[in-house]
């Protein structure tokens, strides 16, 4: 008789730690042959992840830029260490084993790829300005803080990580609501994450449905900039119109199709930009 | 009170607790002590009127829209006067600018985009802006009266900072023009096209130079809406941009009020909104253009903490303080307008404050010794006048340069307040006029909570001599601009713009480029 499987319960990660919705709710997906509870997040499950986020950005933002791309390294190193898991999760939610190893493995570059950005991103988005008065001046770009994600539906895995590692590397804190196709793939990443030493809060992740949970992060007076990827021109409107409220920096994007998330334009310093602010300091030169 | 004015971390003896207070100034240990003077303004030397010469410069009754590359008159004919706000008299009028007139522009920006600007060669987009930059510099005597006559704004500012760095944001950007491979390395960019661009009265010309300058050299075509009471710079520009030749309807310029800013906003034939103003208004600008799906800047409204450390250069700071709150009646976004003293230099630096406060030289605009110019319309006077009545209920004690107002014309004199805390709507709200409030903080932790403790992101100042100390604070201070041991510093060389809801995108320097391309992939 072959052992029976011990099933695994898939929470929310919020400040480092998984966690039911505070509601108790779940959402039934079927994966795998089996239909399995994902936690649905509420809308004060969002509030707890922005106040996580908030809390863990200080602290993020003020490590060093090296140390920051060592833990994003160490997330790669834990991504590839589960990489059968993590295929395994895609297969299970309806890709090929070809096509499952080939995401993962794009996920796993990816991570690599942005481990190698932290401590670029300043040296290629900062200026010395020659000013025509006798001040010493530099723009260069900081975090913009808290960044709400509402991430990708399809497929799982590859948009989820692409769309928030970018903004971790940059030094911003995130609260991610992974899209509602394979919440147990957002777990597994969520695992991934909770082994590579990012400190508690850094990455959030929530899962359920969009129409409940977008519109707290989107209004959320304590979240700086808002990522959209979203087929619904108005939903996307009235969210991005919710986040006017803060004057929240939005990206806005139409989900593209699954073979762009493997392109040339799925990664690179144009991912970074939206969440950076660029500070200008002067002071004086001379005696 | 001028930029000019040397404010370098030169070490000095740090001055003792009282030191140079002024006559009669008396000075307790309490934080909240009330400062007398006998016998105000006594020790100030008085000066002859200095004006500068304006009778040769000839305004026409009213003012056309610029539209195309010619003067139009307004669909409904309608003009609305223009005012002198240090005298009330009107110097003009100027077209106000109906949705036909806005549409009218528009499309004579489209055409003049794809029929010209996008096909012109780089490297003569770069030179139509240079002559612009050097054109401005020609005329710069006539620009700064005009914009001293029109704004209030002391002609010394106007002369020395409004309209040298107008001239200069063109040079610069007239040089990035056949550059751009450059800017954005790695990336192929075109412009987006038309850009819609809507400027505040406080720096009538420099603002019109910071929207233009970058949008034309990046290849967009551009519609301009002066502010309301200001509208007189930029048809001086217009005129400028005529005799240089440039390509008709490569820039236009609407004036009007809010109702034609909205309908400029709205247009749906733009591909770009770039606003400067106030927050709320850039709200209502940012919900419009999220439903249009149109990329929007916004250089909106500041806070701005300035503050002193007790090892800073005392006297310095104080030029520093004077600079930041009252250059250009305050009529600042990034004027350092809450004021953090370090507990232990409280008493002191209020002193000299105060001190230094009662040599300011408020009156007409054109005299060349005029510090503090006239303010710039009625409803901003009756603003700052109710935003200070809330801060003497609060029970905040109130400091102001005693002089002799004009009986005439819109004015307010340099005050501060000593005892505000961090929920008063004095310490919260952008007063936008000569206003400062003081407050304390012990540590430097305390301090930059207290300086981040705003909705608004714009700039900050840190006066210390302690290097390291300097660079922590500035590091942890949300702001797009902080000034170390000086402020209200500008460059075109240099990035400009606000953190959370001072606004996003960024003017001046290389990412001022940004915001007018889009990637092409």
């Amino acid at each position: 008789m072959n052992r029976l499987a011990v099933r695994k319960t898939l929470k929310l990660f919020i400040g480092g730690a998984f966690v039911r919705s505070e509601s108790g709710r779940t959402v039934a997906c079927e994966l795998g042959g089996h239909v399995m509870q994902a936690a649905r997040a509420t809308r004060k499950d969002a509030r707890d992840a922005v106040r996580a986020a908030r809390a863990a950005w200080p602290g993020w933002c003020g490590r060093s830029a090296y140390n920051r791309g060592q833990i994003i390294y160490r997330l790669a190193e834990m991504m590839e260490s589960r990489r059968a898991q993590l295929a395994d999760g895609l297969r299970a939610s309806g890709s090929s084993r070809v096509a499952a190893q080939r995401e993962v493995d794009a996920a796993i570059d990816r991570a690599v790829f942005y481990a190698g950005w932290c401590d670029k991103i300043e040296q290629v988005l900062s200026t010395k300005n020659p000013v025509a008065s006798p001040h010493f001046n530099v723009s260069s770009p900081e975090p913009t803080g808290v960044v709400a994600i509402i991430a990708p539906r399809l497929p799982a895995l590859v948009p989820l990580v692409s769309t928030f590692l970018p903004v971790i590397a940059a030094g911003n804190s995130v609260v991610v609501l992974a899209g509602d196709a394979d919440p147990q793939t957002a777990v597994n990443v969520a695992e991934c994450v909770a082994t590579a030493d990012v400190p508690a809060g850094v990455v959030n992740l929530l899962t359920g449905c969009r129409a409940e949970v977008a519109p707290t992060l989107a209004g959320h007076m304590d979240v700086n900039a808002l990522d959209l990827w979203l087929g619904d021109e108005a939903v996307a409107c009235a969210l991005h119109d919710a986040a006017c409220t803060n004057l929240k920096r939005v990206r806005r994007h139409k989900e593209p199709d699954a073979s762009f998330w493997f392109g040339p334009d799925a990664a690179g310093l144009a991912w970074i930009e939206p969440f950076v602010e660029i500070k200008t300091v002067w002071h004086p030169a001379g005696v | 009170m001028s930029t000019n004015l040397k404010t370098t971390s030169r070490k000095t003896r740090r001055p003792a607790a009282g030191e140079g207070r002024p006559a009669g100034v008396r000075l307790t240990a309490d934080v909240d002590a009330r400062i007398t003077v006998t016998a105000p303004g006594a020790a100030v030397w008085q000066y002859a009127p200095a004006p500068e010469a304006h009778e040769y410069i000839r305004l026409a009754p009213q003012y056309d829209l610029f539209v195309g590359g010619t003067w139009v008159r307004p669909a409904r004919e309608r003009y609305a006067p223009v005012i002198d706000p240090s005298t009330e008299n009107v110097l003009t009028h100027a077209a106000e600018a109906e949705e036909a007139d806005v549409d009218r522009a528009v499309r004579a920006a489209r055409t003049a985009y794809e029929k010209y600007w996008r096909r012109c060669p780089p490297a003569s987009r770069a030179k139509y802006l240079f002559r612009i930059a050097r054109a401005i510099t020609e005329r710069s005597r006539e620009l700064a009266v005009l914009e001293s006559l029109n704004g209030g704004k002391p002609i010394r500012e106007s002369r020395d900072v409004d309209i040298p760095l107008a001239a200069a944001h063109f040079f610069y950007y007239a040089g990035w023009a056949d550059k751009l491979g450059y800017a954005f390395r790695n990336t192929e960019v075109e412009p987006l096209g038309v850009a819609g661009q809507i400027i505040p009265w406080n720096f009538p010309l420099l603002m019109a130079a910071w929207k233009i300058a970058p949008a034309l050299a990046c290849g967009n075509t551009v519609v301009l809406k002066p502010a309301e009471t200001t509208p007189l710079t930029a048809l001086w520009l217009a005129e400028i941009i005529r005799h240089a030749d440039l390509p008709p309807g490569v820039v236009n310029i609407v004036t009007g009020g809010p109702q034609t800013g909205s309908a400029l906003v709205t247009h749906p034939g733009l591909d770009k909104i770039a606003f400067t103003g106030s927050t709320e208004v850039g709200k209502d600008i940012a919900r419009a253009c999220a439903r249009l799906g149109r990329p929007v800047t916004l250089e909106l409204g500041g806070k701005a903490a300035n503050i002193i450390f007790d090892d800073a250069p005392l006297d310095q700071a104080v030029e520093g303080i004077v600079n930041g709150i009252f250059f250009n009646q305050g009529h600042v976004c990034c004027a350092g307008s809450r004021l953090l003293v370090q507990e232990s230099v409280h008493d002191v630096v209020v002193a000299k404050l105060y001190r230094r406060m009662q040599t300011l030289r408020i009156g007409p605009p054109l005299d060349k010794n005029t510090d503090v110019g006239a303010i710039n319309s009625r409803a901003q006077l009756e603003k700052i006048q109710s935003l200070v009545k809330s801060g003497e209920e609060a029970g905040c004690t109130r400091y102001e340069t005693q002089c002799v107002l004009p009986s005439r014309g819109y004015w307010f004199r340099p005050t501060f307040f000593t005892g505000v805390a961090l929920s008063h709507r004095i310490a919260r709200e952008e007063i936008f006029g000569p206003v400062l409030s003081v407050m304390t903080f012990r540590t430097p932790d305390e301090a930059v909570e207290k300086a981040n403790n705003t909705r608004y992101g714009l700039s900050a100042g840190v006066w210390t001599d302690k290097g390291s100390k300097n660079f922590e604070v500035a590091a942890r201070l949300r702001a797009g601009v902080v000034w170390g041991n000086t402020y209200n510093k500008f460059d075109p060389t240099s990035a400009f713009g606000g953190y959370k809801e001072s606004g996003f995108g960024r003017e001046g320097g290389l990412f001022g480029l940004a915001p007018y391309v889009r990637r092409v992939s």
